[in-house]
Parts: structure tokens; C-alpha cells; sequence
């Protein structure tokens, strides 16, 4: 729905690319928009470019070419300061030299607010993140917890329409950064603002967002709602990255539409759905999750392939049971099954014969 | 070392109960007492290894500087040689003319030292106070060694008039007690007059006061100078790549690893009337011939030479305190609305007082007490008091004015510490 949008977008990176030395492109071709009041994450492995993606929305560093464009604006001549972007860094940021009060007002001081309308908005700003009494503390005498809350609390009280926040949750435990993504998702609905969020934590970003970009070797691999990203991974890459996940290397064997039968290298057939391949006799990876492993022939669908697997080991979780097993040569197979009452209870050594619904097994390029 | 008891049983008392007097081990022993026996063996040992330290200090600074310092305001070379005449000035009020008990004292006093052949000594004393004096007493000593007879006044005014002088009297009544705050009058180009009354000392010999005023300017500015070339440079080296900024400190730390000499000839090349800078503003045509300008072995030439040599102290603190600012400091203020100016002076520079306090103190301090450079490359206007201790201490010989001089600086020094510690704090310092 968002997606289609496309004309009112509030940030837009049109072909951006990015290189520090000259040498390597750090972003190739980034395309993203993003519309007024989302929240979108930035999620993937350390250096595939997400702090300098922000770093370029922020106005810290310049892209080598393409656009950046904010509320219809482009936005790269524009200096940092202009921009009206609230940032919250990783390490916080806050200044150590001055009280929580004096952190907070900074931002209203250089805009040339009166003193009386400062203290009102410091004053918002400390209670919507529940640190009204902490006004006079320094940030030294503050919790991690406290000093993240702080930061928020700065990055907002200018009433910025776009806030960044560049993995605002990494020092926390995670009690407690549960909780802080629980209330910075509350702001964010409460306020109406724009965020777009880093992170590597893959369950934060899956619960927080509306929209996740999944990048890697500077390009965004997928763009989609959270479900959809684990459910309907467009490549491996995703399917390896969001989630637990099973890959299976073969050939196509027959491709029906999208229904594909696939040879595993060691001869056995299995059911998938094509995703990004074309044609028979090409390289493939099957990527199914691990609770959507079967192997009680009642539960797969009619006519299903089988493969033959092996058990090693059934690790006991308390709410699901995890089994692995060998299959088509590979030893880290992984079958999570429900832990109810009737369940059958499989002991390593045993063989079994697995299969799933073509539609969970999903046909994608070869790794 | 038995003293705490944590066995099962272990009787420490509740804290939390009902008062019960003092808190005590299992064995009844309070446990204040049992803790400090326990550590009294680890202190011990502690004190041990630093013996040797602290014996050398004390052998090698704290002795010779008491020593020295007690010499500012001590000094018996009077007293000790002429006990007649000092106990006469003992009995007698300031400005009593001197009778024939007087006139007896001093005679017999100036012909038993003069035959000791400690007449030296106490003329060095006199003439301390009042120059000019010394070789009154040599010249009287010289002709009273074999004897002399009564009547003393008169024989003593025959061998010099100049006996008679009051002031001549009110100075060694002055010289007769070896305590004396004279020293530090005469720091401050004071002096006492016959009456005994502070005055300041004649025009032509008023120096102190206005070297002790230079030498703090001129120390101020120093720092000033190297705050301003240093900041920039620190935050270079704090900012630039590795390999980059290690080659920058390399340039940074050569003034150190030049010897004195090979210094002081580059400056003189580089910096006098005949040098390579006049003569290239000559040839850029910036002065005429005829205007070359004095560089050195004036107050320039100290203040260029001290400013290059103090440079490291500067930017060695503020680099270390410049290195620990985290760039995302700046990047949040400017992210906040900050012009890049705000965000320097708002975040950047608070945030590095403590190096700048640090390395101002290290200048300043050592520059109050340059003696060297000043001496080399300054001329006569930019002497430093330094070089007048320096001066007592090795040409005039007298120490005890010397040591006044030095213990005035100390003082001030001490005195700007403390300024400093009111002010800033002296736990916001950071050398490194
Ligand atoms: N200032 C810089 N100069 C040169 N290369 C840089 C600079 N900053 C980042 N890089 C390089 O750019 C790539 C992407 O860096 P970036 O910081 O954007 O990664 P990231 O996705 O934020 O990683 P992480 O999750 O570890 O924070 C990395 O290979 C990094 O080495
Ligand atoms: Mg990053």
C-alpha cells in the first residue's frame, strides 16, 4: 500500500552509490523510499553499509552519486544542521560536559528558542520518555538504559519529522532492550514521526517495523513487511539471514509454473515453489524453515516427495522439540516440531522420511 | 597475619540490630583494630619498596631546596662573627646613637675577625643590604688586625670616616639578627632606611619588580602563543589517520630530541639581521635593506624560542584528551541544528579543558622558571628573573638574595596552582 506512494515519499534514495577510497563501492545502487510516519529498519551483516546510508540521510557524509531526497527536497547540499533530522547514535552521544536539562535544550538553544518555551518543551520531551526527575543529573551518573532514553528524548524534542536512530539498542541487555523497543515503537506511533532504525538484531527488527530493508554488499536485498520477509524470502541471502532456515542445494529437475521438483545432489526429489529462477536444469538452493519440516505422511499434502533422513539429535526446548538430522549428506538439517500431548517423540538413530507443502519450500538462487 | 575469624560461628555482630558498642571479630577483638592489623603488614611492605625513592628525593630536592630556602631568610655571616656588636644592637632601640660601648664592640668585634679572617664574610653581609660596603670593612680589617687601642671611635674614624654613616649602623643593626625578612624586601626592590622605616630602593636599582612582571607577561604569553599554534595541530593529530599523525608527533617531538646547541645556531641563523627570514623579506621586498628587524637576542627572540621549545607541552595533553572526544559528539550537535562553529566552541572545546588546562599549566610554569633560552637568545630585554637568580647564584655569589628571589617564584606558582585548583579543579587535569 505504502509502496505505491511512490510520488509522496518522504525520503527517497534514488541510485545512490557510495565509495570512501575510490577504489570499492561501499553502496551500490541504493533505491528506497520511505513514507511519512513509517518506521523502517535497516537490518544486515556488520559492513554491508547501513551506518553510511544513514550517515548520507544525516548529511555526515556525501554519496559519490545518485539522490537523496527529503520530503521532495534533494537534500545533498544541504548541511547537517539544516537537514532538521533528529539522530540518536549508538553510543548515545550525549554531551558530557552538560546536565540531561542542558543536553536537552541544546538543539532549542541553537534554534533560538525563548528560555520559557525551552524549559515547556525540555519538560515534554524528559516525561514522554519518564525521566522528568533526572533533569539536573549528568550523563555520567546515568544507566545505559537512562542515557538511551535521554538520547531519544534530545533526538525528538526539536519535533524533527524524521528521526534516525543508528543501532540505539546495542549496549542494552535484553530485558531491557526489549522493553526501550517496546517504547520507542509507542513514540513512534504516538508522535506520527518517521524512523528509519539500524540494527543487526534481526528479532528487532522484525518486531519493531513496518517495513525491513535487508542489506548486504551495499545493495538491499529485500524490502518488505516483516512477515513477508520471513515467510516469502526473495533470495537466499534472505532466507539464511531473517530466521532459522534449511538450504538444500539441487537442480531443477521440472519446472510447472511456479511448482518446481527439485533433484538434491545425492538423487532424492523434492517439492518447492520457483522463486527467482527460470528455467530447467539450472543450479538451485531450497530454502525451507525448520517448523515447516514434516514427517508424518498424514500431514504432507497428497502426492508429496519424501526424502529419507536420518536423526542425530532431539534437543528438548520445553515448547518445541528440535531435531537434527542428516540429510542428503548434510549434517545440520534442522525439524522443530510442536511439544503437545500427542506428539510423536523421535530418538536419535532413527530414520525418518520428511516432506513439506511445495509452498513452504522456496526454490531460490544458488549460494 | 590471624585476625579475622569468618568461621561458622563468626560473631560479627549484626549491624542491623539494636546499638551494641563497636563491631567486633569472632575472638572479641574490635574490628576496626583486627582490619588494620591484617593491612598493617601489606602497608608495610608497600613502604619498603618506595624507601628508596623517597630516600633519593629527599637527599636530592627536598634538603638541598629547604637548604636553600632557609638561606632567604637566615643568614649569620653578622651575627655569628661579630657578637659584640649584635649584642649591643640587642640592647639597645632602633636609631640609638652609638656610645663608646658601641664604638668598643664594634672595634674589638672587626679586630677579632679580621685576625679569624672571617672580616669577608661579614662585609659580604653588609654589603648585601648596602652595596658598596664590603670593602669598608676589608680595608678597616686589614689595619685593625694587630690590635687597636682606645679611643675606638675615634681610631675607627681615622682609619675611615665613613664609620660614622647612621645608615651605615642601621644596616648592621639590621645584619645582626640572623632572621631577617630583608632578603624578600630587597626582591621587591625594597630596602629600609636608617630609621628602619620599608622604602623603595633608588631608581636606577629598581629591577626585581619589573623582572618578576616580565617574566609572568612574557610566560603568559608564551602560553597564549602555544595554545594557539598547538590547538590546531593537536586536533590534527588526534583526527588524522595513524601513519599520518604518528609522522606528525615525530615533527611535533623533535624540538626535544635537538640538542641545545644545535637549536639555539638554527635560530640564530634562521632569526638574526643577516638571516635566512630577513633576508627573505628583503628580497620579497616586504622591508627595506636598511630595516632588517631585530629577532633576536631581544624579547622577540625569547618569546620565539621558548614558544617553539614549549610547544610538545601544550599539545601533548591537549592530543590525549583530543583523542578520547568521540567524532559523534560533533556529528549529534550539528544533527541537533549546530553550526559547525557552535558545535566546536558548545561541545568540542568544553570537552577539551582539561588538556588545555593541563598544558597551560605545564607552559606557564615552566616558563616562569626558563633560565636557558632566555639566556641564550633574549638579550638583555628579555631577561628573565631566572637569569637574575642565575646570576646571584654563580656571579655576585649571593645566595641568600637568590634563594628570596626563588622562593618568591615558588610562591606564586604555588599560589596560581591553587588559583587554578579553586577555579578548575586540579582532578579535571590530564597529562596523558
Ligand atoms: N570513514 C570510512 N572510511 C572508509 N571506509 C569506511 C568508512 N566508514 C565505513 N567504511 C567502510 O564501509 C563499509 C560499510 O560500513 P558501515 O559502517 O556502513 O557498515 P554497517 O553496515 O553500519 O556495519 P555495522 O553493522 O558493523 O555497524 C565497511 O566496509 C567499512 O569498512
Ligand atoms: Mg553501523
Amino acid at each position: 500500500m505504502r509502496e505505491d506512494r511512490k510520488g509522496d515519499a518522504f525520503v527517497e534514495f534514488e541510485h545512490v552509490q557510495k565509495s570512501y577510497d575510490g577504489q570499492t563501492l561501499v553502496v551500490k545502487d541504493l533505491n528506497l523510499s520511505i513514507a511519512k510516519g513509517e518506521f523502517v529498519t535497516m537490518l544486515g551483516p556488520s559492513g554491508s553499509g547501513k551506518t553510511t546510508c544513514l550517515m548520507m540521510l544525516a548529511g555526515f557524509e556525501t554519496a559519490t552519486h545518485g539522490d537523496i531526497r527529503l520530503d521532495g527536497r534533494p537534500i545533498n547540499q544541504v548541511p547537517p544542521h539544516k537537514r532538521g533530522i533528529g539522530m540518536v547514535f549508538q553510543n548515545y552521544a550525549l554531551f558530557p560536559h552538560m546536565t540531561v536539562g542542558e543536553n536537552l535544550s541544546f538543539p532549542l538553544e541553537v534554534r533560538g528558542l525563548s528560555r520559557d518555551e525551552r524549559e515547556t518543551r525540555v519538560k515534554r520531551a524528559l516525561d514522554m520518555v519518564q525521566m522528568g526527575d533526572f533533569i539536573n543529573r549528568r550523563p555520567a551518573q546515568l544507566s545505559g538504559g537512562q542515557q538511551q532514553r535521554i538520547a531519544l528524548a534530545r533526538a525528538l524534542v526539536f519535533d524533527p519529522q524524521l528521526v534516525l536512530m543508528d543501532e540505539p539498542l546495542g549496549a542494552l541487555d535484553k530485558q531491557l532492550r526489549e522493553h526501550m523497543q517496546f517504547e520507542i515503537k509507542n513514540l513512534h506511533e504516538q508522535l506520527g514521526i518517521t524512523v528509519v532504525y539500524v540494527t543487526h538484531d534481526q528479532g528487532e527488527a522484525l518486531t519493531m517495523s513496518d517495513r525491513v530493508a535487508v542489506f548486504n554488499d551495499g545493495r538491499i536485498q529485500q524490502l518488505a513487511p516483516p512477515a513477508e520477509l520471513y515467510e516469502r524470502p526473495e533470495n537466499s541471502f534472505v532466507a539464511g539471514f531473517i530466521g532459522e532456515n534449511n538450504a538444500l542445494a539441487g537442480t531443477i529437475e521440472q519446472l510447472d509454473d511456479d511448482k518446481a521438483l527439485v533433484r538434491l545432489d545425492d538423487g532424492g526429489l523434492i517439492d518447492a515453489t520457483a522463486v527467482n529462477i527460470r528455467e530447467k536444469g539450472q543450479r538451485t538452493t531450497v530454502s525451507i524453515r525448520p517448523e515447516r519440516v514434516e514427517f508424518k505422511p498424514e500431514m504432507m499434502p497428497e502426492g508429496a516427495h519424501t526424502i529419507e533422513a536420518q536423526v542425530l539429535q532431539v534437543i528438548y526446548m520445553g515448547d518445541i522439540l528440535r531435531a537434527r538430522l542428516r540429510v542428503a549428506g548434510s549434517d545440520n538439517f534442522v525439524m522443530k516440531m510442536r511439544n503437545t500431548i500427542g506428539q510423536t517423540r523421535l530418538d536419535a538413530g532413527q530414520t525418518v522420511r520428511i516432506g513439506w507443502h511445495p509452498e513452504d519450500a522456496r526454490a531460490l538462487d544458488p549460494i | 597475619m590471624t585476625a579475622l575469624n569468618f568461621g561458622d560461628d563468626m560473631a560479627i555482630t549484626d549491624p542491623s540490630g539494636p546499638a551494641t558498642g563497636p563491631l567486633t571479630t569472632a575472638d572479641g577483638k574490635p574490628l576496626v583494630k583486627a582490619l588494620a592489623r591484617s593491612q598493617a603488614r601489606l602497608r608495610r611492605k608497600a613502604f619498603f619498596l618506595v624507601l628508596p625513592l623517597l630516600a633519593f628525593v629527599l637527599i636530592t630536592f627536598v634538603v638541598p631546596i629547604g637548604q636553600m630556602l632557609q638561606r632567604s631568610f637566615y643568614n649569620d655571616g653578622f651575627s655569628a662573627n661579630m657578637p659584640l656588636t649584635s649584642a649591643w644592637f640587642a640592647q639597645t632601640e632602633r636609631g640609638t646613637v652609638p656610645d663608646d660601648a658601641a664604638w668598643q664592640a664594634l672595634a674589638l668585634d672587626l679586630q677579632a675577625s679580621a685576625e679569624a679572617r672571617n672580616i669577608g664574610t661579614v662585609g659580604t653581609r653588609v654589603n648585601y643590604d648596602m652595596p658598596g660596603t664590603r670593602s669598608l670593612f676589608t680595608s678597616t680589617g686589614r689595619k685593625v688586625r694587630r690590635g687597636i687601642d682606645p679611643p675606638y671611635q675615634q681610631t675607627l674614624l681615622e682609619i675611615d670616616d665613613e664609620w660614622a654613616d647612621p645608615q651605615l649602623w642601621s644596616t648592621m643593626r639590621e645584619a645582626s639578627k640572623p632572621y631577617t625578612a630583608n632578603f624578600y624586601l630587597a626582591s621587591v626592590d625594597r630596602t629600609r632606611d636608617a630609621e628602619g622605616n620599608i622604602e623603595q630602593v633608588d631608581e636606577r636599582q629598581r629591577v626585581y619588580v619589573m623582572l618578576f612582571w616580565r617574566t609572568f607577561w612574557l610566560s603568559g604569553l608564551i602560553t597564549a602563543l602555544t595554545f594557539v599554534l598547538g590547538f590546531p595541530i593537536a586536533h590534527l593529530l588526534a583526527t588524522l589517520p595513524m601513519r599520518k599523525s604518528n609522522l606528525l608527533m615525530i615533527l611535533v617531538l623533535l624540538p626535544f630530541w635537538t640538542s641545545l646547541l644545535v637549536r639555539t645556531t638554527s635560530w640564530m641563523v634562521l632569526l638574526q639581521q643577516q638571516g635566512v627570514i630577513n633576508d627573505l623579506l628583503v628580497w620579497i621586498g616586504i622591508i627595506p635593506d636598511g630595516q632588517r628587524w631585530q629577532m633576536i637576542y631581544n624579547q622577540t627572540g625569547t618569546i620565539i624560542a621558548m614558544t617553539h621549545i614549549l610547544l610538545p607541552f601544550m599539545i601533548l595533553p591537549l592530543y590525549s584528551v583530543m583523542r578520547t572526544i568521540n567524532p559523534s559528539y560533533v556529528r549529534a550537535a550539528r544533527s541537533l541544528g549546530a553550526t559547525s562553529w557552535t558545535a566546536f566552541r558548545r561541545i568540542y572545546f568544553p570537552q577539551t579543558l582539561p588538556g588545555l588546562g593541563a598544558g597551560a599549566m605545564l607552559v606557564f610554569i615552566l616558563a616562569v622558571g626558563y633560565y636557558i633560552t632566555p639566556a641564550l637568545v633574549g638579550g638583555s630585554s628579555g631577561q628573565l628573573i631566572s637569569n637574575m637568580i642565575a646570576q646571584h647564584m654563580t656571579g655576585t655569589l649571593n645566595w641568600s638574595i637568590a634563594a628570596a628571589l626563588a622562593a618568591l617564584l615558588l610562591g606564586a606558582v604555588l599560589a596560581l596552582y591553587w588559583l587554578y585548583d579553586r577555579l578548575v579543579g586540579v582532578d579535571n587535569l590530564k597529562l596523558g
